[in-house]
C-alpha cells in the first residue's frame, strides 16, 4: 500500500486544529477527515489556509441520497502534508447550498462549478453559478444518484 | 490624439487547431490586445465519472487512459494507487517497478507532445513538432511491445500489471534509452535560446508563485516559477523514495520557464526509468491473492500522484460493492486554467496560443 496516508493529518489530529481556529465547528471525525457546520466554513477554511494549506487540491460533491456531502482536499506545500475538509448539506435532497470558499483560494472557482453543473450543489457567495461542462439550460445534475 | 477602437469579440475553437482538441475561448480583442477571455469547456465531456459508477475497479482502468490521453499510463497509475489504497491491496515489487518504468516513460512522451506543440503555436510550424513526434513514437513502439496497446494502455491493475514484460522489451528499452540523450540535446540545439523564442517567450505571461498555489495549480507550471514541490519527491508513491532524482526548476514562470522545465523533466524522466531497470527482479507481476471482482471495505480514499499535467488523483468512495459509489478525479488540466485568463490579458493575438500552449492541458482530461 502506498505511503499517502502518511502525509494526511489524523481526524483527531485536524479536529484539534480545527477547535483552535473555529472553536465548536467540528461536528464529527473519522480516521483522515473532520465533518465542520457549513456555516462555520469560511472560518475554518481561512484559519486553515493562514495555518499553512496555502492549496485547495480539490472539491468533490458526493451524494448520499438522504444528504449531500462536500469534500475538500487540502495541501499544505510548506509543511508537506494533507488534510479532508468535509461539509454535509442539502437534507433531504432539498436545495444544497454551501458558502464558496473562492475568497480564500482562487483554486475553487471552475471547481465549484463543476460541483454545482454535474452535483448540482450550489455555492454561496461568488455570485451566479454557472455550468462548466453541460449548456445552459441542461435539465438536472448528472452524477446526483437518482439521475438515470 | 490617439484613435479610439472599438473592442471586438472573437471566438476561438473549439474546431482550432492551436486549442489542443476541442477547446473554446470568448476573447474580446481592443485592436490586437486582449482585453477579456471566457474559456468554455465541455465539448469532450462523455460522463467519465457518472460512467465509473456502473463499472467493476478493473473496468474502470479502461476509462482512465481515455482521460489524459497522451499520459495514459500516469492516469492508470494515480487510478491504480487509489484502488489499492481503498481495498488495501499490497503489490507485486515487479509489477510496481514497471509500473513506474511505464509511467515515465509517458512522461517523457507527453512532455514531448507539449513541447512540439508548444512550438507549433509559437508558429514554428512542422520541423519541432515532427521532431518531438517521432520521438514519441519511439515510446509508443516500447509501450506495444509491453502491453499491446500504443494510446490507451489499460496496462495497470490492482496489485501490479496485467502481464510482464517481453523478452524483446528490454533491448528495445535500453535502444531508446541510449539514443533519447541525443535527441533531447538535438531540441535543445534548436529550441533552447533560439533568438525567435526568446524574443516570443522570455517574460511572457509571468505569474507569481503566490498567485499559482492559490489557484491550486499543480505540476511544471508550479515548478516553473521557483516552487520545489514534486510529489514524487515530497509525498512518493510507488518506490519513488528509492530513486534519486534532480527536479529541475525555473523562477522566470515564463512561458519559456515552462518549457525548459519539461525539457529538462524528460532527462530525468530517462535517469529514473535507467534506475527502474537496475533495481527491478524476477518475480510475479501481480499477487495470485488479488481477487478478480475486488469488493473493498466502505469507506473513501484520495492519492495525488505528480502526473506530466500536474497532480492528478481520485476520491474513490466505496459502499462495499464492486462498483465505486462515487469516482472524482482531480484533473490537473482543467485546473491549471483557472489562471487563464490573467495570463492571457494585456497581451497580443499571437502570444494567446503561445501561452496555452505553455500552460499543456489535455481536453480529454479537462472534459472527462
Amino acid at each position: 500500500m502506498s505511503s499517502v496516508t502518511a502525509f494526511t493529518a489524523s481526524g483527531q489530529e485536524l479536529a484539534a486544529e480545527i477547535e483552535t481556529i473555529a472553536p465548536r465547528a467540528v461536528t464529527a471525525t473519522g480516521d483522515f477527515d473532520a465533518w465542520v457546520a457549513p456555516d462555520r466554513l469560511i472560518d475554518v477554511m481561512t484559519g486553515l489556509r493562514d495555518a499553512g494549506f496555502e492549496m485547495l487540491i480539490g472539491v468533490t460533491g458526493v451524494d448520499y441520497i438522504a444528504y449531500f456531502e462536500v469534500v475538500y482536499h487540502l495541501l499544505s506545500l510548506s509543511q508537506n502534508r494533507r488534510a479532508i475538509v468535509k461539509v454535509r448539506c442539502g437534507e433531504g435532497r432539498i436545495d444544497p447550498v454551501v458558502p464558496s470558499v473562492m475568497e480564500v483560494w482562487r483554486g475553487a472557482e471552475l471547481q465549484e462549478r463543476e460541483v454545482y453543473d454535474l452535483m448540482g450543489i450550489r455555492f454561496e457567495g461568488r455570485g451566479q453559478m454557472k455550468r462548466i461542462f453541460l449548456w445552459e439550460g441542461f435539465e438536472g445534475h448528472p452524477h446526483r444518484k437518482d439521475f438515470l | 490624439m490617439p484613435l479610439a477602437t472599438e473592442p471586438i469579440t472573437i471566438n476561438v475553437g473549439p474546431q482550432h487547431p492551436s486549442t489542443h482538441g476541442v477547446f473554446r475561448m470568448r476573447v474580446t480583442f481592443d485592436g490586437e490586445e486582449v482585453i477579456d477571455v471566457e474559456p468554455i469547456f465541455g465539448y469532450l465531456h462523455r460522463g467519465s465519472e457518472k460512467l465509473a459508477e456502473s463499472r467493476t475497479y478493473t473496468q474502470i482502468v479502461t476509462l482512465t487512459d481515455r482521460m489524459d490521453y497522451v499520459a495514459s499510463m500516469n492516469s492508470n497509475m494515480s487510478y491504480i494507487l487509489s484502488v489499492e489504497q481503498l481495498a488495501g491491496i499490497e503489490p507485486s515489487p515487479r509489477g510496481v517497478w514497471l509500473r513506474m518504468i511505464a509511467a515515465e516513460l509517458q512522461r517523457i512522451a507527453s512532455h514531448l507532445v507539449a513541447t512540439g506543440f508548444f512550438l507549433q503555436d509559437l508558429g514554428a510550424l512542422g520541423t519541432p513538432l515532427i521532431f518531438t513526434m517521432r520521438e514519441r513514437e519511439l515510446v509508443l513502439e516500447l509501450f506495444e511491445r509491453l502491453c499491446g496497446a500504443r494510446i490507451t494502455s489499460s496496462y495497470m491493475r490492482p496489485g501490479g500489471v496485467f502481464m510482464d514484460a517481453p523478452d524483446d522489451f528490454w533491448p528495445a528499452l535500453d535502444r531508446f534509452l541510449a539514443e533519447m540523450p541525443h535527441r533531447i540535446d538535438e531540441y535543445e540545439q534548436l529550441i533552447s535560446g533560439n533568438e525567435i523564442v526568446m524574443v516570443r517567450c522570455d517574460g511572457v505571461a509571468v505569474v507569481d508563485s503566490q498567485t499559482l498555489i492559490n489557484a491550486s495549480v499543480t505540476g511544471p507550471m508550479l515548478r516553473a516559477s521557483g516552487v520545489d514541490w514534486d510529489l514524487r519527491h515530497r509525498q512518493p508513491y510507488e518506490y519513488y523514495d528509492q530513486i534519486k532524482f534532480n527536479r529541475p526548476l525555473a523562477t522566470a514562470s515564463d512561458n519559456y520557464a515552462r518549457y525548459i522545465v519539461r525539457v529538462h523533466e524528460m532527462r530525468e524522466s530517462l535517469s529514473i526509468v535507467r534506475q527502474c531497470i537496475e533495481q527491478i527482479e524476477p518475480g510475479p507481476v501481480r499477487p495470485k491473492e488479488v481477487p478478480a471482482l475486488i469488493r473493498p471495505p466502505a469507506g473513501d480514499a484520495y492519492v495525488g500522484t505528480e502526473c506530466p499535467k500536474g497532480e492528478l488523483g481520485f476520491y474513490l468512495v466505496s459502499d462495499g460493492g464492486v462498483a465505486p459509489y462515487r469516482c472524482k478525479v482531480r484533473a490537473p488540466s482543467l485546473i491549471n486554467l483557472t489562471l487563464l485568463r490573467d495570463m492571457l490579458i494585456g497581451y497580443k493575438l499571437a502570444d494567446l496560443f503561445v501561452t496555452f500552449g505553455s500552460i499543456d492541458i489535455n481536453m480529454g482530461e479537462v472534459d472527462r
